[in-house]
C-alpha cells in the first residue's frame, strides 16, 4: 500500500515508508487516487463497472459465445420461442443441460407456428464444440463455439425471428455495434467539445460569442428530428462500415455541445487564477497553458460528463436504427433487431423480440450508475 | 431588463438563422435533386417529358443557381410562408403542416404541463423522506424511466393493453371521430386517447425533474435557516413551503424551456410508433421518400417551436429571478 503512495508523490521527496500513517497517506494521495478511493466505496458503481466490462468482453468476442452465425437461417424454426434448457429428463434423471427436439406445426386457427417439445428425443448441450466456421475478428478462421447442442438439435436462448435467425446470436452480434457506437461517438464529441469549448472559453470576445450561439443552437434544436433528417441522407449503397461511421458522426454532431459548454464554463473560471497568470509570465504559449495547466484541472468533470453522454448516444443509435434510418441490414445492432418488433401484432406473437431492448435499458442503466459514482468521486466536497 | 430582452431576442434571431442554414443543407443533402426524381417518377408512370420542359422547370425552381443563390431564394420564400410543394402528397407543404402541427404543439405543451404537475410534488415528497421506501422506489423508477427508450415504452404499453385488455392504443381519435368535424364528443375522444402518448413522452422528463427537485430541495433543507426556523418552532409544513420549496423550484421553473426540445424530440418517434396524426410520422414518411421540402420544413418548424419555447422561458426568468430583473441598475 505504501509503495503506490510514494509513486504518487514527486520523486524528489524522500520518505521513510514505515512512518506513514493512514492520515498522511490521505493527504499525500494524488487527485486520481482520492477519486479512485471514493469510487470504490460506491458499491453500485463498482458492480456496474464489472457487469459492463463483462458485457463488452462478450461483445468483442461474440463469435465464440454464440452457437450460430448472425445471418444463419433455420428454416424449420421460424418465430420459435426461446428454448427451454432442461437438466432432468421426464424420469427425473440428471442428464446435464439439454434441450428436447422441437416439432413445429401450423395452427390453422391463428395461422401461426406452434412448437412442441418431443420429450422422447434429447439433445445434450456440449461445450467447446466445432460448429459453423467463422473468421474471428475477420482475421483468424475458427469453428469452435462455446456451446452447441448435439447433432440434429437446436438451441435458441432468445428464440428466433420470423426468418428463423437465432436472436441470441444476433443480439450478441448487435452488441458490438450498439456498445461501440457510444464510445466512438463520445470520443468524437470529446475532441470537438474540448476544442470548441476550449477556444471559446480561453479567447473570449467575438469567437466566444459565435461558438456560444452555435452551442445554444445545437442544444435548442430537437435532436431526433435532426438526427433522422441527417441520417436519411446517408446513401443506401454505402458499405456497413461507412454507414456505421456516418451514423456515429451524426450522433456526435449533437453530443459535443453540452461538453463544450462545461469546458467553456470551467475555463472562464480558471482563466483568471493565479497559476495561469504565473504560467503566462513564465512565457508559456496559449496551447501549453490550455493543455498542461487547464485541461488537467477539470479532467474529472469531463470524464463524468462523458460517461453520462454515452447512454444518450446508445439510445440515439437505437432509435435511428429502429426507424430504419441508422444501421442497416445485413449489419445488426440492438436497434435494427427491435425494428422487427415495430407493431403490436408482432410483439404480441413474439414478445421475445423485445429482449434486445431490455439489453439497451440495462446498458444505459449501468452507464448511469457508473456516471453517478464518478460524479460523487470527483466532487471534492463529498 | 429591456437590454436583457433585446439581447435574448437577438440571440433567438441568430439561432433562427443557423436553423435555416441547417435545414437548407438537409434539403440539399440527398443525392440528385427532386426534379430528377420527379421526372423519373413521371417517366415510370408512362409520361413523356421533353428536354425543353425540364429546362423550364429547372429555371423555375432555380436548380442551376449556386448554393448561396438557392439558399437566399429558398429562405426568402420561406419567410413569406411559401415552403414549396410536397411531391409525395402533391400538396403545398404549408397545407400539410397546418393539419399536423397544431397536434404536435398541443401534445408537446400538455406533456410539458403534465411533466411538471407530476414531478414537482413527487420531488418534494421524496426529498422530505430521504432514504425512505418512497425515495428508493422513485429513484428506481426514475432510473428506469431515463434508461428506457420511449418508443420501447410505447411498444410495451401497446403490447400490455393488447394482451390483457384486448384494445389497441394508438392514434389520437377513435375511427368514428377521425374524419368527423369538431364536436364535444370529438374533444372528449381526443382526451381519452391523449394520455398514453403523454405518459410515454413525459416519463423521461418527469424522472429528470424529480431528481433535480429532490437534489436542490435536500440542499436547501440542510441549510442553517431551516434549522433556525425549526428551532424556533415553525410548523413543518409552513417551514417546508415558505422558503426551501420556493428556492428549490426556481431553477426548475426557469429552465422550463430546456425541457421542450426533449419533448418534441420524443414526440417525433413516439408518434411514429403510436401512429399519431402529428408531424412525426409525416417527417418519417417524407424522409423515406426523400420528399425534402416537406422534411426540411418540418424540422424547421419543430426548431422554431423549441426556439420560441426557450425564448419565452428566458423571459420568464425575469419574472422569477430578481437578480436578472435588476441587473445593471445597482
Amino acid at each position: 500500500m505504501t509503495t503506490d503512495v510514494t509513486t504518487g508523490v514527486s520523486s524528489g521527496i524522500e520518505m521513510r515508508e514505515a512512518g506513514i500513517t493512514a492520515e498522511e497517506r490521505y493527504f499525500l494521495a494524488s487527485q486520481w487516487q482520492l477519486m479512485w478511493r471514493k469510487f470504490k466505496r460506491h458499491r453500485l458503481a463498482v458492480v456496474s463497472v464489472t457487469l459492463l466490462g463483462i458485457l463488452y468482453v462478450f461483445a468483442i468476442t461474440y463469435q465464440f459465445w454464440v452457437p450460430y452465425g448472425r445471418l444463419t437461417k433455420h428454416e424449420d424454426y421460424l418465430s420459435a420461442s426461446p428454448s427451454r434448457i432442461h437438466l432432468f429428463d421426464t424420469e427425473g434423471r440428471f442428464r446435464g443441460p439439454f434441450v428436447y427436439k422441437l416439432d413445429g406445426e401450423i395452427d390453422f386457427n391463428t395461422f401461426t407456428r406452434v412448437y412442441t417439445e418431443d420429450t422422447s428425443q434429447i439433445h445434450r448441450i456440449r461445450f467447446f464444440q466445432k460448429g459453423e466456421s467463422y473468421r474471428f475478428w475477420g482475421l483468424f478462421p475458427m469453428d469452435i463455439h462455446f456451446f452447441l447442442p448435439e447433432e440434429g438439435g437446436v438451441v435458441f436462448l432468445f428464440g428466433t425471428d420470423s426468418l428463423g435467425r437465432d436472436l441470441f446470436s444476433r443480439t450478441l452480434a448487435g452488441a458490438q455495434v450498439s456498445l461501440s457506437v457510444g464510445l466512438v461517438g463520445v470520443m468524437i464529441s470529446f475532441v470537438l467539445g474540448c476544442l470548441l469549448g476550449g477556444i471559446s472559453g480561453y479567447f473570449g470576445g467575438a469567437t466566444d460569442m459565435l461558438i456560444q450561439r452555435i452551442i445554444e443552437f445545437v442544444i435548442i434544436v430537437p435532436t431526433i428530428p435532426l438526427w433522422m433528417a441527417l441520417s436519411a441522407a446517408v446513401p443506401a449503397g454505402w458499405s456497413p462500415v461507412k454507414i456505421y461511421f456516418s451514423i456515429t458522426i451524426i450522433l456526435s454532431i449533437i453530443g459535443w455541445a453540452g461538453l463544450a459548454r462545461v469546458v467553456r464554463g470551467k475555463l472562464l473560471e480558471m482563466r483568471e487564477s493565479d497559476f495561469v497568470i504565473a504560467a503566462k509570465v513564465a512565457g508559456s504559449t496559449d496551447m501549453q497553458i490550455i493543455v498542461e495547466h487547464l485541461l488537467p484541472g477539470f479532467m474529472s468533470y469531463l470524464i463524468v460528463h462523458l460517461t453520462l453522454a454515452i447512454p444518450n448516444m446508445i439510445l440515439g443509435e437505437t432509435a435511428l436504427s429502429f426507424l430504419g434510418l441508422g444501421i442497416r441490414a445485413p449489419a445488426v445492432s440492438w436497434g435494427t433487431l427491435l425494428k422487427d418488433a415495430q407493431n403490436v401484432r408482432s410483439v404480441a406473437v413474439q414478445p421475445w423480440m423485445l429482449i434486445p431492448g431490455l439489453l439497451v435499458i440495462v446498458t444505459v442503466l449501468l452507464f448511469n450508475f457508473i456516471g453517478d459514482g464518478l460524479r460523487d468521486a470527483a466532487d471534492p466536497y463529498k | 431588463m429591456i437590454g436583457y430582452i433585446v439581447q435574448r431576442l437577438l440571440y433567438a434571431v441568430v439561432t433562427f438563422w443557423f436553423l435555416s442554414i441547417v435545414v437548407f443543407v438537409i434539403i440539399q443533402l440527398p443525392p440528385g435533386d427532386f426534379l430528377t426524381s420527379y421526372v423519373a417518377r413521371l417517366e415510370q408512370e408512362g409520361d413523356i417529358i421533353d428536354e425543353a420542359e425540364i429546362e423550364a422547370l429547372k429555371r423555375e425552381y432555380g436548380l442551376d443557381a449556386t448554393p448561396v443563390e438557392k439558399y437566399v431564394r429558398w429562405f426568402g420564400r420561406f419567410l413569406q410562408g411559401e415552403m414549396g410543394r410536397s411531391f409525395e402528397w402533391n400538396q403545398p407543404v404549408g397545407k400539410l403542416l397546418r393539419e399536423r402541427l397544431p397536434y404536435t404543439v398541443l401534445l408537446s405543451l400538455i406533456t410539458l404541463f403534465f411533466t411538471y404537475i407530476v414531478a414537482v410534488p413527487i420531488g418534494i415528497y421524496v426529498a422530505t423522506r430521504q432514504y425512505g421506501f418512497s425515495d428508493y422506489l422513485f429513484s428506481v423508477l426514475g432510473f428506469a424511466g431515463l434508461a428506457t427508450p420511449n418508443f420501447m415504452l410505447a411498444l410495451i404499453l401497446m403490447f400490455l393493453f393488447f394482451k390483457y385488455l384486448g384494445i389497441s392504443v394508438g392514434g389520437l381519435f377513435s375511427s368514428e371521430y377521425a374524419l368527423a368535424p369538431w364536436s364535444l364528443g370529438k374533444i372528449w375522444d381526443l382526451f381519452t386517447h391523449l394520455w398514453v402518448p403523454i405518459i410515454v413522452i413525459g416519463t423521461a422528463g418527469t424522472a429528470g425533474i424529480i431528481r433535480v427537485m429532490r437534489g436542490t430541495l435536500l440542499d436547501e433543507l440542510g441549510k442553517q435557516y431551516v434549522i433556525t426556523a425549526r428551532a424556533k418552532g415553525v410548523a413543518e409544513g409552513k417551514l417546508l413551503f415558505r422558503y426551501p420549496v420556493r428556492l428549490a423550484i426556481n431553477p426548475i421553473v426557469s429552465t422550463v424551456g430546456w425541457q421542450l426540445p426533449g419533448i418534441v424530440s420524443g414526440e417525433t418517434i413516439v408518434a411514429i410508433v403510436l401512429s399519431l396524426p402529428t408531424t412525426g410520422p409525416l417527417l418519417f414518411m417524407a424522409l423515406i421518400n426523400q420528399d425534402m421540402f416537406l422534411a426540411g420544413s418540418i424540422v424547421m418548424f419543430l426548431g422554431i417551436l423549441t426556439l420560441i419555447g426557450t425564448f419565452l422561458s428566458d423571459i420568464l426568468l425575469i419574472v422569477v429571478d430578481p437578480r436578472i430583473r435588476f441587473e445593471g441598475k445597482t
